[in-house]
């Protein structure tokens, strides 16, 4: 997503500050001054009704900086008593979103609604088209009674003035499944059963209500304990930072991270992989697979789509193969992926060889506290160079690809991109499932929940159309992949 | 008429803080303003290591006119501004 706007420009303010009131010699007083200090006495404030006002949400949002939940803040604990807790707590929890609710009184309730528009027109079109009973006259205009309304919105398509409209509460309308509702106190709070994790409420809230618990603090404590603290980097990574990943990894050695890793290293192992199963398949007179390396698209099969699962691959993420080889080359090492993703979190909770999780914000954050710049840094090298394909993983149709590439015939495969996850695509993959094939007999189905892949992630630091330039710049000098057998 | 120098800072800082899209900002003003205007991506320009000024970033130099929470509309129309140009 194209994260230009002021929303996102707080969050990370606000991650600037937590590290470095963490790195200070008083993280538990200065975390306390974070709101005061962004919005000192007298200030006029740029965003809301007054001062107070806008340093109760900068304490919000400091919460989920902290990596705790804002929804069971009951007000009276001072953001002093979080950092201690977050310095003490040993365990990330499972639930990794929350819901600043001050920010949703802003936002209206979906609804359909007649504007001023309305012409009081002799047709009444939009009163024929209601099935409902919903629509009557007051002094010769339309109106619409809430209750009765289905929110069918034929009324809106009839009008010949376009004055019926749709108003949209962005949340629930990115959710792919209905996890991010408002409910009668016009608070939106999120039904975790549901819930797959993607991140795109986070993308659509134009008022940033949406967080992740941040782990920062948990990976800032590892450091500081002297542990030995190796970064996995997801692909979707070049381009997201100015320099190149070399001078990257040098400037994340000196942010204190022992060693940094490719996730591009397992793309490799998952591409061939992934293509071994495909012609396995294809054999055995399946009609079609679908990857499996998209976070979210995990949590809903698991969730909300469990009848694809014949037809998913069973091949590892890339995450999963490159921790397995980090953990067996250095033992005691905490393993930290580096990602764009919210529902990499889920990944990683449920991956022991994967201890935390940091997005490219926080990474961000982190060297703009450390005053780090990666465009002074050498060149830091990389255990194995990766190869092309693998580093494209991160843009939509590179999975895929890499598949493809991988074979021996590539004529074998045809592909489908199911780019980015929405209820119209999700209806997609049912009638996959249902009539056991894939339109214009496509048999590898690659699955985005973003659209755009990876690097239209909710914490991506750059706009997609300049991230895939840089890619594409990069890795067309790297090695094309191993073919299997 | 004096050309007229943009100097986006592409420091890590700046990119961070939103610099990333403004990498078009390149080819756009090539485009609209030919060679009136001049383009250089320089890092860093120093202006966000004062106390908090990171908070301001990202940062875009016009001549001498410092454009804080710098976007490719604001840019723009502080060159239209010193053409001139309404």
């Amino acid at each position: 997503m194209n994260n230009q706007s002021q929303a996102i420009h707080i969050k990370k303010e606000i991650l600037v500050r937590i590290i470095k009131a963490f790195l200070s010699d008083d993280f538990i007083e200065n975390s306390r001054l974070i709101p005061y200090q962004m919005r000192p006495k007298g200030m006029v404030v740029p965003y809301r009704c007054c001062v107070y006002k806008e340093r109760a949400i900068i304490k919000d949002r400091v919460i989920a900086g902290l990596g705790f939940p804002i929804e069971e803040d009951d007000e009276t604990v001072s953001l002093s008593a979080y950092a201690k807790q977050a310095l003490e707590r040993e365990k990330i929890s499972e639930k990794n979103l929350t819901v600043l609710q001050a920010a949703c009184k802003g936002c209206a309730t979906n609804k359909i609604y007649v504007t001023d528009l309305c012409q009081g027109c002799l047709a009444r079109s939009c009163y024929n088209a209601c099935k409902f009973g919903a629509i009557s006259f007051v002094n010769g205009k339309s109106i619409i009674d809430e209750a009765k309304c289905k929110k069918c919105k034929l009324c809106v398509k009839e009008c010949p003035y376009n004055a019926i409209v749709k108003i949209g509460v962005p949340c629930e309308d990115s959710c792919p499944v209905g996890a991010i509702k408002k409910d009668e106190t016009n608070f939106a709070s999120i039904d975790y059963q549901k819930c797959i994790n993607c991140g795109r409420c986070i993308s659509s809230c134009p008022f940033g209500a949406v967080h992740e618990r941040s782990q920062i603090i948990d990976v800032l404590k590892a450091i500081k304990a002297g542990k030995k603290i190796v970064a996995i980097i997801a692909p979707s990574i070049i381009g997201q930072f100015p320099g190149t990943i070399y001078q990257l990894k040098s400037a994340m050695l000196k942010a204190g991270f022992s060693d940094v890793y490719e996730a591009a290293l397992g793309a490799d192992i998952t591409a061939n992989n992934e293509a071994k199963e495909f012609v396995e398949r294809m054999e055995e007179g399946s009609p079609f697979m679908t990857t499996s390396c998209c976070a979210g698209y995990n949590q809903l099969i698991k969730k909300h789509l469990q009848e694809i699962t014949p037809f998913v691959s069973t091949t590892k993420t890339p995450l999963y193969y490159t921790a397995q080889v980090v953990k067996q080359e250095i033992p005691d090492a905490l393993t930290v992926f580096i990602t764009p993703c919210a529902a990499k979190r889920c990944e990683a909770f449920e991956n022991p060889d994967v201890d935390l999780v940091m997005n490219y914000e926080e990474l961000g954050a982190l060297f703009i506290a450390k005053k780090i710049e990666i465009l002074d840094m050498e060149d830091s090298g990389y255990v194995k160079e990766s190869s092309k394909q693998a580093r494209n993983f991160g843009y939509s149709g590179g999975v895929a690809e890499a598949v493809k590439k991988s074979l021996l015939d590539e004529t074998l495969l045809k592909p489908f991109v199911v780019n980015g996850l929405s209820k119209e695509n999700i209806a997609f993959l049912r009638k996959c499932v249902i009539s056991k094939s894939c339109e214009g007999g496509s048999n590898l189905i690659e699955v985005m929940c973003c659209e755009g892949g990876c690097i239209g992630g909710n914490a991506t630091l750059n706009n997609q159309k300049s991230a895939k330039r840089q890619i594409d710049n990069f890795t067309k000098d790297s090695s094309e992949i191993q073919k299997v057998e | 008429m004096k050309k007229i120098s943009v100097k986006l800072c592409v420091g890590t800082t700046c990119f961070v803080m939103g610099g990333g899209g403004l990498l078009e900002l390149e080819e756009i003003i090539l485009e609209k303003y030919g060679d009136r205007v001049s383009f250089v991506g320089q890092s860093c320009l120093d202006l966000c290591s004062k106390s908090a000024e990171y908070a301001k970033a990202p940062f875009v130099k016009v001549d001498d006119e410092i454009i804080a929470e710098a976007t490719i509309e604001k840019v723009l129309e502080t060159i239209d501004n010193k053409l001139g140009v309404k």
